[in-house]
């Protein structure tokens, strides 16, 4: 296996078949046929060969595994060069996921410019799964602002009314975050001599760089995650957003921010994460318990989830910034559990705007009546994003809980009103949208989920209790790197300062 | 044998779950029926053999969660303290859905409703037998969620969603503090099994750590933390909210889960915990506090409701806070045996009152009843067994009586025993309330079984036994109401203590050997007050049935404030829930709104247009313009370097 480049097979392979697409011939309806079922094969496709990285996967080890590196511009020291660990290694599965569920959630719903619409998704497919398999500062960067242009299109083309405004906000708002990005790469190139992460993160990058670096860095995962109060963002791109690309904006995007911070800033710059971990526990506790009483009063259910979601990675933040064991499991499984539970909520959503073309929670309920197995998977959902024990959403949130407990008391009781604030604004949508008595006229007619819907939602309900019961098969993977990472953490900062070590 | 106890009720609601609307009510309900029976068959025998017997014993299912040092499993623990819980799981869950059979025949959601049953029994039976911290809180909150879907279960009803909604929330706000301590004890532990945790207590005990910037006793810390979670789930003063509420969902619901299971959990809980509580004195002394209180101040908003299952769930509210002051002051077993006695009784009250709501087309309202006992004698039989055993009627000194009888007693002596303040106040806080207990216990059978009635003409002679299917579980349930005290006295308080709780419970002082030797006062003043109080609502409904209006108005504004529930409700609405959702308007419109996009993405994009527009302007076409700005541009390019700016 080792010889076979499988990461660029499934890094690349999407992008066969966009060229399959291209080739299509024939009427529109014919070309939007061939488009729907090229794209749903080849999404297929390159799932079941990234859960081949999955099965030969080596859990014990820290080392990246798969890796292919050929040189590029050796002038330079920069060269073309992949690998996965157990930090990145479900983030690639999880885009591999997501995008047949996308591919046929968009089955019927999108009827204008199919062919263009499933090519954007492909090639957003190549790259959010190169972001999370690049092994080169460069290609990385390359990969993770190169996905900023499919979903562009996606939002800006296939949109709602105020599509435009909403994808030049969430355009400039990364945008802005990305070019910090380039000159934080720039610097450390100079300074280190190459690209390489795996060569940069056993660099000693000098005190006074790191936090400069780290607070670049920082502007643009923040934008990513994203972070109060650069959120804005957000609830307009999902609003406007066609239901697959909320979706994989909530379910894959976020998780680059996250995954940014576990890539870059702790382990190249230790030092500056050490010092800015009062910032990052400010700002992560104030997004959890200000979006979510926002989520309370929103009116709009895509928003209500797109606030939501903020609030769930200000856990995801704080957990990684423990720099504990559990707080970095948790916080990776927490990104892992919200692509599944987001995702699928956005979904839901999607099942009734399909049918009724509003996303007003005021223009639904009693939807219980005529739609019980909406309304189960439905509360399956909700259950897991208030984070009820048996779904995946508990022990993420309650792995980071537990993490920051030991760092910082303070932080664990304000995240943990989060847990009530949660449980709140969910249960009073679900009141308000699937309960009460069906009493509008034009909802009596509304039909339950169609065969296509449940089997798009099946595997995700059947994900979210897995990972609640039995999260070991998850948690085992990254357990070797997260400790490897911890390990030389706490050694970098011991070096320089051994009382730091100490307080910790 | 534990496994299936254990799975059963879990099968038979999946079953029912998935594929109830495809089998048919009937078959739903068998499916349901028949695994509770043999769960509970199961139990009783398990009963017999932890706690008889002795055979305590772990089973380990598998992992669950793995991450770093904190290892935490799936698995079973059954001994002496579990045995008894699983047994009044089983024994009450499966009479109740027994009477559900009944009860919902109706009710076009059948098979719905008896999957939720079984999967909140599941849900119980998984928080009784967990051996750590985590699988605890997952029953916990499995039996939230089931209570929510229940409360709930009449969709339809806005009152029911809101009540829903509200023992959802309510409950979290518990589950805050219980999270906190867990997280606190793995800190200070370094582990969330049971057995090591309590295996260190003695050795952290008097440590204290930092919390909230605060130095505090670890072990009292933890304690105070962990309660919060059983004040929710238990309904004590503060968190109590929530229950009265609760009893918009079916009867059977409220029986089960707001009177006999769910809602003992948080007694479960710091029983369980009592090798950590026996630890924290100060924390045993607030939980002496607030359980005493609550006894009281819920009995007093007995007296004055009207509803019949509103006035049960605050007997049942009362009731918890009996056991909770029992735990104050280190009578734990006295606490799990009235947990035990009392989710005979009160099931059978709650079960009986739905039997009257259901012979009088659901009227719940008891100034519309009255008289009804020729019409329904069974079901008034049983409503005065479960009364009697409420109110703890026995004869004191020959110590033979109804369950309660056996289990109220031996609290309030150990509240007298334990000869501290804290005690003192429990203890006549308990005579108070126990005084009242009796009172607004007759006062409902008054009300609804006697006298005139007060019902529509319609209504009355309609009114009708229930089936056989209803009223057999009650006779099951009325047995435990009148023997299950005098039986197990001996086994839970009595001589044979020690062997039957075996290791299970923690008691560093023997407050239950204490308790038999008080004063004989003590032991006759509880029966006395109960007697006062029966005599007194027979007085007052049945021989001056106009006293009572009397009595309220001359009471007024102490009358409105008990019957208002002491206004909780009204301060948490105007406290909590209200600025929440203005607070939330707010930052949307004005913090998102205004000030971060205002000054952020739309600030910039207004700003940028405007210089993009003044820019604009310049371009005026007219080239005596041009021209101006090029000799400006000369001038101060000439003087910059005429006057040496370069340095």
């Amino acid at each position: 296996m080792d010889s076979f480049p499988i990461l660029s097979l499934v890094t690349f392979l999407p992008l066969v078949g966009v060229l399959f697409i291209l080739a299509a011939r024939g009427t529109e309806e014919q070309v939007a046929r061939n488009a729907r079922w090229g794209a749903l094969w080849t999404s297929l496709a390159t799932f079941v060969i990234s859960l081949l990285l999955w099965l030969n996967f080596d859990p014990t080890t820290a080392d990246f595994q798969f890796v292919e590196k050929i040189e590029w511009l050796p002038a330079f020291d920069i060269s073309y060069h992949m690998g996965i660990d157990g930090i990145s290694l479900f983030f690639v599965i999880l885009s591999t996921f997501l995008t047949p569920i996308c591919v046929l959630a968009s089955w019927r719903a999108i009827t204008v410019r199919v062919k263009e619409y499933m090519i954007a998704f492909l090639v957003l497919e190549t790259f959010m799964i190169g972001t999370f398999v690049a092994l080169d500062f460069l290609i990385f960067y390359i990969f993770f602002e190169a996905v900023l242009i499919p979903m562009f299109i996606i939002i800006g083309v296939w949109g709602g009314p105020r599509r435009v405004y909403s994808a030049f906000k969430f355009f400039l708002y990364t945008l802005a975050g990305s070019v910090l990005l380039l000159a934080a790469l720039l610097a450390l190139y100079f300074e280190a001599g190459t690209t390489d992460i795996p060569t940069l993160m056993a660099f000693d990058v000098p005190a006074s760089l790191q936090t400069w670096l780290w607070l670049a860095f920082f502007a643009s995962f923040a934008v990513k995650m994203p972070m109060w109060p650069v959120h804005t963002w957000l609830p307009d791109a999902h609003v406007e957003a066609p239901t697959a690309g909320s979706v994989i904006l909530a379910g894959v995007l976020l998780k680059m921010g996250g995954y940014g911070f576990l890539r870059f800033s702790l382990p190249i710059l230790p030092l500056a994460s050490e010092q800015f971990v009062p910032l990052i526990y400010t700002l992560s506790v104030i997004a959890i318990i200000y979006t979510s009483l926002v989520a309370l009063a929103q009116e709009d259910m895509k928003k209500l989830i797109a606030y939501s979601s903020v609030a769930h990675m200000g856990f995801v933040t704080i957990g990684i910034f423990t720099a504990t064991q559990q707080g970095i499991d948790g916080a990776i499984f927490q990104m892992l559990s919200h692509g599944v539970i987001s995702a699928a909520l956005f979904l839901c959503v999607g099942v009734v705007y399909d049918r009724e073309h509003s996303r007003e929670i005021a223009h639904y309920g009693g939807l219980i009546e005529r739609m019980p197995k909406f309304a189960f998977v439905f509360m399956v959902f909700m259950l897991g994003s208030i984070g009820l024990p048996g779904t995946s959403g508990f022990v993420g949130e309650f792995l980071i809980l537990l993490g920051v407990f030991q760092d910082n008391t303070w932080v664990a009781f304000f995240a943990a009103t989060g847990v009530i604030l949660g449980a709140a604004y969910m249960l009073y949508l679900y009141r308000r949208v699937i309960f009460g008595k069906l009493e509008k006229e034009y909802l009596k007619k509304i039909m339950d989920l169609e065969p296509r819907e449940i089997a798009i939602f099946a595997p995700l309900v059947a994900l979210v209790l897995w990972m609640g019961i039995w999260p070991d098969p998850f948690l085992s993977v990254f357990d070797a790197s997260v400790s490897n990472l911890l390990a030389n953490y706490q050694s970098a900062l011991s070096s320089v300062d051994p009382l730091n070590l100490a307080g910790r | 044998m534990i496994e299936l106890a254990v799975f059963l009720p879990l099968i038979g609601g999946l079953i029912a779950g998935i594929f109830g609307v495809r089998m048919g009510d009937r078959a739903a309900q068998l499916v349901t029926v028949i695994p509770m029976l043999i769960a509970a068959v199961l139990s009783s025998y398990l009963l017999w053999h932890v706690g008889i017997q002795g055979n305590e014993r772990t089973i380990e299912l598998f992992t669950w969660i793995d991450s770093g040092t904190l290892e935490v499993s799936w698995a079973l623990r059954v001994d002496t303290l579990t045995a008894v819980m699983m047994f009044v799981v089983n024994v009450v869950s499966s009479m109740v859905h027994v009477y559900s059979v009944g009860y919902m025949a109706h009710d076009p959601h059948k098979p719905r409703f008896m999957a939720y049953l079984s999967l909140f029994t599941f849900f119980m039976l998984a928080l009784v037998t967990a051996d750590n911290f985590v699988q605890m809180f997952f029953g916990w909150e499995g039996v939230g969620l089931m209570s929510y879907l229940l409360i709930g279960f009449w969709f339809g009803r806005p009152s029911a969603n809101a009540a829903a909604i509200k023992a959802f929330v309510v409950n979290r706000v518990g589950d805050f503090g219980f999270m906190l301590g867990i997280f606190g004890v793995f800190f200070a532990f370094g582990t969330l099994d049971f057995d090591t945790v309590f295996a260190a207590v003695p050795d952290v005990a008097g440590r204290t750590f930092n919390f909230l910037s605060m130095e505090l006793d670890i072990v009292t810390t933890l304690c105070f933390l962990l309660f919060i979670g059983a004040m929710g789930k238990s309904a004590q003063i503060g968190l109590h909210t929530w229950l009265p509420d609760a009893m918009e969902g079916p009867t059977p619901v409220s029986a089960l889960i707001h009177a006999a299971t769910m809602v003992t959990a948080g007694v479960f809980m710091v029983a369980r915990l009592s090798p950590m509580f026996e630890f924290a004195p100060v924390a045993l002394t607030f939980v002496a506090f607030i359980g005493a209180s609550t006894a009281f101040f819920a009995a007093t908003i007995g007296l004055t409701q009207f509803d019949i299952k509103r006035v049960i769930a605050y007997s049942t509210c009362s009731q918890l806070g009996y056991m909770f002051f029992a735990i104050g002051v280190g009578a734990y077993p006295a606490a799990i045996f009235h947990l035990m006695t009392h989710a005979f009784f009160k099931a059978l009250l709650f079960l009986g009152a739905g039997s009257v709501i259901h012979g009088m087309d659901d009227e719940q309202d008891m100034r519309k009843m009255g008289g009804l006992y020729p019409k329904m004698r069974k079901t008034a039989a049983l409503m005065w067994i479960g009364s009697l055993a409420l109110a703890g009627v026995g004869i004191p000194l020959l110590g033979i009586g109804f369950a309660g009888f056996y289990s109220k007693d031996i609290i309030l002596e150990s509240a007298f025993a334990a000869h501290t303040g804290m005690g003192l106040y429990a203890f006549w806080a308990g005579i108070a309330a126990a005084l009242m207990t009796a009172f607004y216990s007759w006062r409902l059978l008054f009300l609804t079984f006697h006298g005139r009635t007060r019902a529509d003409e319609h209504t009355f002679d309609h009114a009708h036994e229930s089936p056989m299917v209803m009223i057999a579980p009650l006779f099951v349930l009325a047995a435990g109401a009148l023997f299950s005290g005098a039986l197990a006295v001996e086994y839970f308080v009595g001589h044979g203590m020690e062997d039957f709780w075996g290791s299970s419970i923690l008691m560093t002082h023997n407050i239950i050997e204490e308790a038999h030797h008080v004063p004989k006062w003590v032991k006759i003043l509880p029966i006395a007050v109960g007697v006062v109080g029966i005599v007194g609502a027979w007085f007052m409904y049945m021989v001056k049935p106009d006293w009572p209006a009397r009595v309220a108005g001359a009471m007024g504004p102490v009358y409105r404030f008990v019957f208002n529930k002491w206004y909780f409700d009204e301060l948490y609405d105007r406290v909590f829930v209200r600025p929440s959702f203005v607070l939330g308007r707010g930052l949307w419109k004005s913090g998102d709104g205004a000030v971060i996009d205002g000054v952020g993405p739309d600030g910039i994009a207004a700003a940028a247009r405007d210089i993009a527009a003044r820019a604009s302007r310049l371009q005026s076409g007219f080239v005596y313009h041009y021209a101006f700005a090029m000799l400006i541009g000369l001038v101060v390019l000439a003087s910059w370097f005429l006057f040496g700016f370069f340095g």
